[in-house]
């Protein structure tokens, strides 16, 4: 299929998940600041932001409201939700032949209602906004699962989303590695991630800080946890990538990344992996920066030789 | 829409009494200080403190009588009272809506309603807190002490302080609970305690729930739906959360099991979807992360609870039960059950499971053995009551018998077993044939009455179609006993009665319920939390990296493309000019 139109399939998928996501985080995030009596809300929003990758651009003391504008309203924030829906539908615009006119129909009517909805959102409450992102995504990932055929257009989808899902996991954990081990925060990133009643019925017991960081980026079966995304995402790849099988080392930089960081996930000692966390999610998100740039370089960029022929023979 | 609330949350608190007025509402909020609503300027609470409305001596918490908001109260009028009564409503309809979607509702008269939530919170301070939960955590020991002691050889009968027919004329004395003393000592591993607060706003206890309290659903589901619904209203103040009341509650369950079993299997046993608590049993098996079962799950061989599976039998350590006493055993109580399952009781005799609540309790909450609590309270543990009781008359003491029957028409008589709201008489109220009624059936059967006087239940700003008035609330708190600390839980179900001037909260009879909250006494410093446990790491990388992007797609090509359209148009347009042009020429010739 045509470099570009598989780089904007690649990239609808990261930028709808990644609005999901961030919806999510901040669905739980914004009612902990709201709901929580004992927490310093500034910091938690700056950790927060922080950990996004967002400059707050402001001095001026942080609230849930000020976070909500800054994560999810404002246009000029990159990764906001607003500017990731946007960009998943220029994206959308652009590949329209490769991407069924429902999903199309879907983020363009989702992009349309946006203004609408944060109005309403500023009125009752930020919970209408995230909710609202929360079910289209959801809508959105349903038609793409039920309309597309699974060929090549499927796997760069999933492989966007895949990748983005990593991402965004990793820095939740990331925002919460400093809290207490039997903090309330814990339960909330399960939350977050949609997995608190799958962790529950899995581990019958309280919330613990360990067994969280564990189910969300070990667990085989969860399919929002680091290594079933990663395994989906390396799934893809091989299935991507037609040529023969190299007889010594990975196929691709990519599918060498993808595979080294899921098998480091997959036989690591479960106990092991609190030894350093910090140290693992931030080289779980700098494995997943390098996959994403060996992708383009494989997949949308690959620089063919061109050569012109001078016409001296005539 | 401007954001109405909002805009004025930003601003910093005034003083109680004069609410800060939004533009946007000013109009709709002056026209309400006329004579009897002189309480504020807001047209909510345009005539709350008239003097002629039902109970006017009644406490109410928001408003002193000089018509001053109350310290607690003060953040949350500043916050209410310029909202305009359209954007009440449709927050009032979107919690509604709310427990529609999730399923939080309860039927009346084969309708399904979402449960009533009332838009106003019900605020409890810091310090009125914590001496509440002393004297719940007092009342909780004192009375597992009791339980203790009544199904062991009941020394406090024996000591003369009470009367040993108090105990056996109780119908919730249960014999087959004799000498069946759990593994870790507690029989109340849940206790509601309700309370009400009279007219000089003194908190009294009104009765005690030992056996299957219900409503802590309620607590924690109306906490989240307000924090969706109304965000703006938290904003001023902090408010102690209840979300993690499952977390305890599991760990008073398994910490009830027998010390031989290392990783105990707890259950929750429900009467099956058609009860009305249906749905409070399977949030708390949801959020605890286990079974919900019913009788027809579970079996019981050799004195030993099992429960099928799919991978076959699995031995059952805990119940945490929400049957009555009478349907748990059909071999113990009655033959007919089929909610409860046979032999359980004999398994936990044999100590191979744990019931909870402990079967029995019954008779530790019993409205006549409630007056001898305080009586308790000093035996068990010599001290002082912390929250006082309900002055009651017990119609089984001659004297007091005689007082009830003279001054029946001013007293509210209660049956001792009654629950629900169910068959009680309110003496100003009745007709002289239900007063004769009520004095026969006090002589038929001395035991089974208690009366008290009407206690004006404190009242709370209520919505009410568009306005907020005064209605009656009571406050049941939870308390969870692990056997070493009795947690209680900050906050706790408030019932309103929505009627204009009733006494009765029960749900049964048309009651509602609102989000109570417990202030902070001040938001813990970050300092306090580094003394506290350690997290995973230290400390959290500062700034990650930002989230990658994709090329640009339109900027570049939108300009480019727009220009090749420009180029397009102005090469249209000189041609039609030279069209022109030579129609022009064309005419000039």
């Amino acid at each position: 299929m045509l470099a570009r139109n598989a780089e904007s399939l690649y990239w609808i998928g990261r930028y709808v998940e990644r609005a999901d996501d961030t919806a999510r985080i901040l669905d739980v995030s914004v009612h902990q600041l709201l709901e929580d009596a004992t927490i310093d809300v500034d910091a938690v929003a700056r950790r927060l932001l922080g950990v996004m990758g967002v400059d707050p651009g402001t001095d001026e003391p942080l609230d849930a409201f000020s976070l909500t504008e800054v994560l999810a309203y404002s246009t000029a924030t990159l990764g906001s939700i607003v500017s990731s829906i946007s960009s998943a539908r220029e994206n959308a615009r652009g590949a329209r032949e490769v991407v069924s006119s429902e999903m199309f129909e879907c983020l363009n009517a989702t992009w349309n209602a946006l203004p609408e909805r944060q109005r309403y959102a500023r009125w009752v409450g930020p919970h209408a906004f995230f909710s609202y992102i929360e079910d289209r995504a959801a809508m959105f990932s349903g038609l793409a699962a039920s309309t597309m055929s699974r060929d090549d257009s499927w796997r760069f989808y999933l492989l966007g989303r895949s990748v983005e899902r990593v991402d965004m996991v990793v820095r939740l954990l990331l925002s919460r590695v400093s809290d207490r081990m039997s903090s309330p925060g814990w339960l909330s990133v399960l939350r977050s991630a949609g997995a608190q009643d799958t962790y529950l019925r899995t581990y019958r017991g309280a919330v613990d800080a360990v067994r969280v960081a564990q189910f969300m980026l070990m667990d085989r079966l969860f399919p929002r946890s680091v290594f079933y995304s990663l395994r989906e995402a390396e799934t893809c790849l091989q299935q991507l990538d037609q040529r023969p099988t190299a007889r010594v080392g990975a196929k691709a930089e990519a599918l060498r990344l993808l595979g080294r960081a899921r098998s480091e996930l997959e036989f690591l000692r479960p106990e092991e992996l609190l030894d350093d966390l910090p140290a693992q999610l931030l080289s779980l998100q700098e494995t997943i920066q390098k996959v994403g740039e060996a992708v383009s370089l494989q997949f949308f960029h690959a620089a063919p030789w061109v050569a012109w022929t001078a016409p001296e023979v005539v | 829409m401007t954001p109405v609330s909002r805009a004025v949350d930003r601003r910093p608190a005034r003083a109680g009494g004069k609410p800060a007025q939004d533009d946007g509402t000013a109009a709709a909020a002056g026209a309400g200080t006329n004579g009897a609503g002189r309480v504020t300027g807001s047209a909510l609470f345009d005539g709350y403190l008239e003097p002629d409305r039902p109970h006017p001596d009644a406490f109410d918490e928001m408003f002193n009588a000089d018509g001053s908001v109350r310290a607690p109260y003060r953040h949350l009028h500043d916050a209410i009272a310029p909202t305009a009564a359209a954007d009440l409503a449709a927050r009032s309809e979107a919690l509604d809506r709310a427990y529609m979607d999730q399923g939080i509702t309860f039927s009346l008269s084969g309708k399904e309603r979402p449960f009533p939530l009332d838009i106003v919170p019900r605020v409890i301070s810091a310090s009125e807190w914590s001496r509440l939960q002393r004297g719940i955590v007092q009342r909780v020991k004192a009375l597992e002490a009791f339980l203790a002691d009544v199904y062991n050889d009941a020394q406090i009968v024996r000591d003369g302080v009470l009367p040993r027919r108090l105990i056996t004329s109780c119908e919730h004395f249960k014999r087959a609970a004799h000498l069946l003393n759990p593994p870790n000592g507690v029989r109340i591993h849940v206790a509601g305690i309700d309370l009400v607060r009279d007219q000089e706003g003194t908190f009294r206890v009104l009765e005690d729930n030992l056996r299957n309290p219900s409503g802590v659903s309620y607590v924690m589901e109306n906490r989240r739906t307000m924090a969706r619904v109304f965000p703006d209203l938290f904003t001023r103040q902090r408010v102690r959360a209840v979300a993690d009341y499952s977390t305890h509650l599991l760990h008073a369950l398994r910490a009830a099991a027998a010390p031989n079993v290392a990783d105990p299997t707890v259950v929750v046993l429900t009467p099956g979807v058609y009860n009305s608590a249906y749905f409070e049993h399977s949030l708390l098996a949801r959020q605890m992360g286990v079974e919900l079962v019913e009788g027809r799950d579970l079996f019981c061989r050799d004195n030993v609870l099992y429960m099928r599976t799919t991978e076959g039998e699995q031995q059952v350590d805990v119940v945490y039960r929400r049957i009555d006493d009478d349907f748990l055993d059909p071999l113990q109580f009655t033959p007919t059950s089929v909610l409860g399952v046979a032999g359980i009781m004999n398994a936990a005799r044999a100590g191979n499971v744990v019931i909870a609540n402990a079967v029995g309790n019954g008779v530790g909450d019993d409205k006549l053995v409630y007056t001898y609590v305080p009586q308790m309270i000093k035996y068990y543990l010599d001290e002082k009551p912390v929250i006082p009781n309900v002055t009651t008359f017990r119609c089984w003491l001659d004297e007091e018998r005689g007082h009830v029957l003279d001054r029946l028409d001013e007293l509210v008589l209660k049956p001792v077993e009654g629950s629900g709201g169910y068959g009680i008489l309110f003496g100003p109220n009745a007709t002289a044939k239900e007063l004769q009624k009520a004095r026969k059936a006090i002589r038929d059967d001395p035991r089974g009455w208690i009366a008290q006087p009407v206690v004006q239940l404190s009242t709370v700003p209520t919505k009410v179609d568009d306005r907020l008035v005064p209605r009656h609330v009571d406050l049941r708190p939870f308390a969870v006993n692990d056997g070493e600390d009795v947690f209680v839980l900050p906050g706790g179900l408030t019932r309103v009665a929505l009627p204009k001037g009733s006494l009765v909260v029960n749900s049964s009879q048309g009651g509602g319920s609102k989000d109570t909250w417990v202030l902070a006494a001040s938001r813990s410093s970050e300092a306090e939390r580094e003394l506290g446990e350690r997290g995973i790491a230290s400390s959290a990388p500062a700034r990650g990296p930002a989230a990658e992007q994709g090329p640009e797609l339109t900027l570049g090509q939108q300009q480019q493309q727009q220009q090749q359209q420009q180029q397009q148009r102005q090469q249209q347009g000189r041609q039609v000019q030279e069209l022109g042009g030579m129609r022009q020429e064309q005419v000039m010739g």
